[in-house]
């Protein structure tokens, strides 16, 4: 059937600068650029442009300029141009419209509604390059009280402790799976957590059995309801595990990788046949109510002897403090919230767009709840889904977040232009495509030098502003809403993140 | 004594080396001018092969003992005892094409333009070697021995 769509992107290329080297046409996956040998020039079929960058960011003259073409049609406020573009596309296929990335439409951030607090005149600010600055944090379960006894040769603890992971400062990188992204992407968020101490989610598709002992020190391995890749050995080899009951991008949807990214590695570490569709079901089909999760909460606890904190992951929903409270009191020893922002591989664009609520909101209401009933210590809560700099992270952690996992922002660090079509495996910067010469263009080297860069810098600017409060110690300020003040929000909003407004 | 390295798994296929490297072998030096505007069209002495997915570059090995240096009928071309570098005189070339012949890298190209050959100079005189420092994937790697 004939396409009614317009074309995304335009593409100007400076016919007083190319120099026809063809390199564009070579970097676009999408065949975008062409060069004809009769008239020496270069050509562009903007139709397939997504306006991912690669080609004018490797242009050797800048000689490429790709930009929205906006304002086709008649303005209108409630027809938006995207509306009507989805429209026509599903009049043409009948299908759902796919997507990537995270949800871009203009909901209220309320990181950015958030200011935080400094210290002058009444108390001291303090210089971290001068001074100790305390990053590291502590992810799991803390006792109700601690009983020291004195004994002859000093102190002993009484008191049973639970397991908990040491890491040297509260950013970790999100779940992103084996076969979403690609090894080299997977493999760099490895590299990078084992550089900096931190830790490096695998997502729902396994450890490949080669970097089970070098980089297991350092993962989150899931268990999702696909239980792609899981068994003892995947288990005990982590730090932690965590129940992936669902996804801020798609909360209430499974997960889908065509088996056309599924090849021999991925089918390997995932333990499937190859090109086999690799589908985790919505539900986990043993969970249906919090007695169900503490089964399985238990159940990986018994298989990695108890040594292990267990995180169970959800979506951030309407009633999310009450499931928060449930997923404690079923035996969670840390709570992952992700919010309506965090991305995706694949999700179909009226979900990813309509169901959930943000992070900032869940994560406040999350920490609220766990304090009045008295069990905030059971668990630790990491948040995720659009924490895009060390800002938003230190807001978190005022609101009471425990950890913060970057990922969007970690994927923008390797190359990511957040072009949205991560679902059609033909990622432009190699990172969620399995073509082998896509993949390429990372080179693990120098991705785990920039993801290791980002969290130095931001972890340096997490230092300077806790200083600047006085604070010396990030477990000062976990959950210290004392130091948030809001800006143009309405009083509800004000309530449910339980701080005052500026100036109050 | 080194040469450029290639690292085969991260060579993106892009073929920067060689407008670069045609570019650090121009009049002008300046991208732009050096191919739009100088009167002999700039060319590489780094050639990138392809078999897709498989891609690298590649150039004159800078052999110990250089069976191009041997074949060279006018003593063109002359390993340097100092720097160990291959290296071309262009006035002396005759253009027999004899180390073209003989070089078991295909790393001789020839100029058509002058009926010369041209080869990888490691960018004698310039402060960087070009094809190793505009390689946005540091494919390449320049190693002493
Ligand atoms: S990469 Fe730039 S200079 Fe090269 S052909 Fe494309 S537009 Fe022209
Ligand atoms: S899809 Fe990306 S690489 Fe291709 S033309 Fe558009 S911006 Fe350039
Ligand atoms: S510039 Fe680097 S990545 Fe590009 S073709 Fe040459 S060696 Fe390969
Ligand atoms: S041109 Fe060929 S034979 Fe001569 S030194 Fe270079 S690689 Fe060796």
């Amino acid at each position: 059937m004939y396409s009614f769509q317009l074309p995304e992107f335009i593409i100007d290329r400076a016919a007083d600068r190319c120099i026809r080297c063809r390199v564009c046409e070579r970097q676009c996956a999408n065949k975008v650029h062409s060069y004809d040998a009769e008239l020496d020039r270069m050509f562009s079929g903007e139709k397939d442009c997504v306006g991912c960058q690669r080609c004018v960011v490797l242009c050797p003259t800048l000689a490429l300029n790709v930009r929205p073409r906006t304002s086709d049609y008649r303005p209108n406020a409630s027809w938006t141009r995207d509306k009507m573009q989805n429209l026509k596309k599903q009049a043409q296929t009948g299908g759902v419209i796919l997507t990537g990335s995270g949800n871009d439409k203009p909901y209220r951030i309320y990181w950015d509604h958030l200011v935080l607090n400094a210290s002058q005149v009444t108390n001291p600010s303090i210089d971290p390059l001068r001074e100790p600055m305390e990053l590291k944090t502590y992810l799991g379960r803390k006792p109700d009280s601690v009983k020291i006894t004195r004994c002859a040769d000093g102190f002993e603890v009484e008191t049973e402790s639970f397991p908990n992971v040491a890491i040297p400062t509260p950013l970790v990188f999100s779940a992103m799976s084996y076969g979403a992204i690609s090894y080299p992407a997977y493999l760099s968020l490895a590299a990078a957590a084992k550089e900096l101490g931190t830790l490096f989610n695998t997502g729902e598709g396994g450890l490949p059995e080669h970097m089970r002992r070098e980089y297991g020190g350092n993962a989150i391995v899931q268990c999702a309801s696909g239980r792609f890749g899981v068994d003892a050995d995947y288990l005990n080899n982590a730090q932690i595990i965590e129940i992936k009951i669902g996804q801020g991008a798609k909360p209430g949807i499974g997960g889908h990788l065509p088996g056309e990214k599924v090849l021999a590695n991925i089918s390997e570490t995932r333990m499937i046949p190859i090109g086999t569709d690799a589908l985790s079901p919505a539900p986990q089909h043993d969970i249906y109510s919090i007695e169900d999760l503490s089964m399985l909460i238990y159940a990986l606890k018994e298989a990695s002897n108890y040594e292990k904190p267990v995180s169970v992951k959800i979506a951030a929903v309407h009633n999310v403090a009450a499931i928060a409270s449930g997923i404690v009191r079923a035996g969670a020893d840390i709570v992952a919230i992700d919010g309506f922002r965090g991305g995706t591989g694949a999700a179909p664009q009226t979900t990813r767009d309509n169901v959930g609520i943000p992070l900032e909101l869940a994560l406040a209401a999350v920490d609220k709840r766990l304090r009045e009933e008295g069990i905030r210590n059971k668990c630790s809560i990491m948040v995720a889904g659009g924490i895009r700099c060390s800002a938003d992270a230190i807001k978190a952690i005022a609101l009471g977040a425990d950890g913060v996992y970057v990922g969007t922002a970690a994927l923008i660090a390797m190359g990511c232009t957040l072009c949205q079509k991560c679902y059609t495996g033909k990622c432009n910067w190699g990172i969620t495509t399995q073509d082998p010469f896509l993949i390429k263009r990372l080179n693990p080297e120098l991705t785990t030098q920039r993801l290791v860069n980002l969290m130095q810098a931001w972890s340096h600017e997490i230092q300077e502003m806790l200083g600047g409060m006085g604070i010396n110690a990030i477990e000062s300020l976990r959950g210290n809403r004392d130091h948030l003040r809001g800006i143009g929000l309405e009083d509800w909003e004000l309530n449910v993140l339980g701080v005052k407004g500026a100036g109050e | 004594m080194g040469k450029v390295v290639v690292k085969p798994e991260v060579c993106i296929g892009c073929h920067l080396c060689e407008v670069w490297c045609a570019v650090a072998h121009s009049k002008s030096k300046n991208i732009i001018k050096a191919f739009l505007y100088e009167d002999t069209k700039p060319l590489p002495r780094v050639i990138v092969e392809e078999n897709l997915p498989v891609t690298f570059a590649w150039q004159c090995r800078h052999c110990q003992e250089p069976d191009c240096v041997t074949a060279c009928i006018s003593g063109a071309l002359t390993k340097n005892p100092v720097s160990g570098h291959v290296e071309h005189d262009s006035s002396k070339c005759v253009g027999c094409y004899s180390c073209v012949l003989t070089c078991p890298y295909g790393s001789i190209l020839i100029n058509e333009q002058k009926r010369e050959i041209i080869k990888c100079d490691l960018c004698a005189g310039l402060e960087t070697r070009y094809c190793v420092s505009h390689c946005p994937n540091e494919a390449l790697i320049y190693v002493e021995d």
